[in-house]
């Protein structure tokens, strides 16, 4: 074959993969969400980040306005430090409140933004101080399964008040077979 | 003293076990030859590039055919079970990181052994059969230089490019059977795969691995092929060897280099 054709087909193939790594970085990968800028870094204390990951996104509003960079653990206040990179073209206010969301019932947990009504604005390095942990569900689940505890233990002194409860069904299905043996009777 | 044919077994274990090391060591040997001596690959460019057309250009069909099927495919068996989950919008994650992530690589890898690697392991024989290369030696040609090294560069060079088609046209084929198929929103397959792929811990590292696979199954086709006793049925039987190490390579391999990204 001609040296020619050759350097072409290599040539059109050579291209073809260069534009499906492009095609996979755009399309499929989030090279352009994550490429976000210029960025400032903000750190939060939490006491439990639950299953708060590095890179998990920080929103505000809904919007994805930054990623968390790096999570550490403080040995003097023995509290979880998450440091949010945040996007220079967002400010927010000294106030801002930081809550840890989970997305969907069991989804990924993120970080989520609340403005205050400070005037002024957060700079790089600053250290939000309003804070709420992340909702561990077992924990949700226990605190759940004890106050339904506590709450039987309290109505068990009552028990009579369960009888006639009880007694009612029975009182209905008689009924109901006074109704089936009439209702031949109505038929013939 | 016992009998000497007692000790017969062990004799012929040790045998092949010894036979096994020096043919690694004599690949190694070979691998680094060729490393040293590749520089005239890049000086003449055209050598690699005739290959490079042989090995990846004439890979294409298999590749994008197969490339197609196992996203389509993907994407069929994926949303069987996601949709009893009520979360067949993930099916486009699903298709993404099973292509970028493993099958990508590693199907590319093995058909590529099956395509290329044989085309190179025969014809090198070949090549050692008719004295080719003894004849090569006689003129002060290096075939190593002049042979071997130009056809390892171009398997290195093609493997990655085909991988990234392999999972473009993949996920392409995934699309297809998802959203005007089976009717997923076309929005929530797209946003959802790119919230979840990750550009340097998915793509580039599915890169990595085809790049890894594109020197090991090279390499195991030129050494099989250097190596083959010059006659039809060495080269034959080389031939079989080249498709056999080379898939059990790339799966050895893929374990190894997947413990590693996960960790970090």
């Amino acid at each position: 074959m001609e040296r020619t054709t050759i350097d072409l087909w290599v040539g059109i193939f050579v291209a073809l993969g260069v534009a499906a790594l492009l095609g996979l970085a755009m399309k499929v990968g989030n090279l352009t969400t994550v490429s976000i800028g210029e960025t400032y870094m903000v750190s939060a204390n939490f006491e439990n980040i639950g299953g708060l990951k590095p890179r998990a996104p920080v929103k505000s509003a809904g919007v994805v306005v930054g990623r968390v960079a790096d999570i550490t653990f403080d040995p003097a206040t023995f509290e979880a430090v998450v440091s949010l990179s945040v996007d220079k073209r967002y400010s927010f206010p000294k106030d801002t409140f930081a809550n840890i969301y989970t997305a969907g019932l069991l989804g990924e947990q993120y970080v989520g933004l609340e403005a205050g009504g400070d005037e002024v604005a957060l700079k790089n390095g600053d250290k939000i101080t309003q804070t709420q942990d992340a909702i561990v569900l077992e924990k949700m689940i226990s605190q759940f399964l004890f106050s339904k505890a506590s709450e039987e233990t309290k109505d068990s002194p009552p028990a009579q008040a369960s009888t006639p409860a009880e007694s009612t069904p029975s009182d209905s299905t008689k009924m109901e077979d006074d109704a089936l043996g009439s209702n031949p009777i109505d038929a013939l | 003293m016992i009998k000497r044919s007692r000790l017969r077994p062990l004799r012929t274990l040790g045998h092949a076990f010894i036979k096994r090391i020096w043919r690694l060591g004599a690949g190694a040997r070979l691998f680094w030859l060729t490393l040293i001596s590749s520089g005239e690959s890049f000086r003449r460019l055209h050598l690699t590039i005739r290959e490079v057309y042989f090995t990846g250009v004439m890979s294409l069909i298999i590749i994008v055919v197969s490339a197609f099927f196992v996203g389509m495919v993907l994407a069929l068996q994926g949303y069987n079970t996601l949709q009893r989950y009520g979360s067949s919008e993930a099916i486009g994650v699903l298709v993404a990181l099973a292509l970028v992530r493993e099958l990508g690589p590693v199907v590319t890898a093995l058909l590529f052994a099956g395509r290329a690697g044989t085309a190179i392991t025969a014809e090198i024989g070949l090549m050692k059969a008719t004295e080719q290369l003894s004849a090569m030696e006689m003129m002060a040609v290096s075939p190593i230089s002049r042979v071997i090294a130009p056809r390892f560069w171009a398997g290195v060079i093609a493997m990655p490019v085909l991988n990234v088609l392999f999972c473009m046209v993949g996920i392409l084929g995934g699309y297809l059977v998802a959203v005007p198929l089976i009717g997923v929103d076309a929005g929530a397959f797209w946003s959802q795969m790119q919230a979840n792929v990750d550009w340097r811990l998915d793509i580039l590292n599915g890169v990595i691995k085809s790049v890894v696979f594109g020197i090991a199954c090279t390499m195991i086709a030129l050494f099989e092929g250097y190596d083959a006793p010059p006659t039809a049925e060495g080269v034959s039987r080389a031939t079989t060897r080249t498709v056999v190490t080379s898939s059990l390579v790339v799966l050895g391999l893929d374990f190894v280099l997947t413990s590693f990204m996960i960790s970090l």
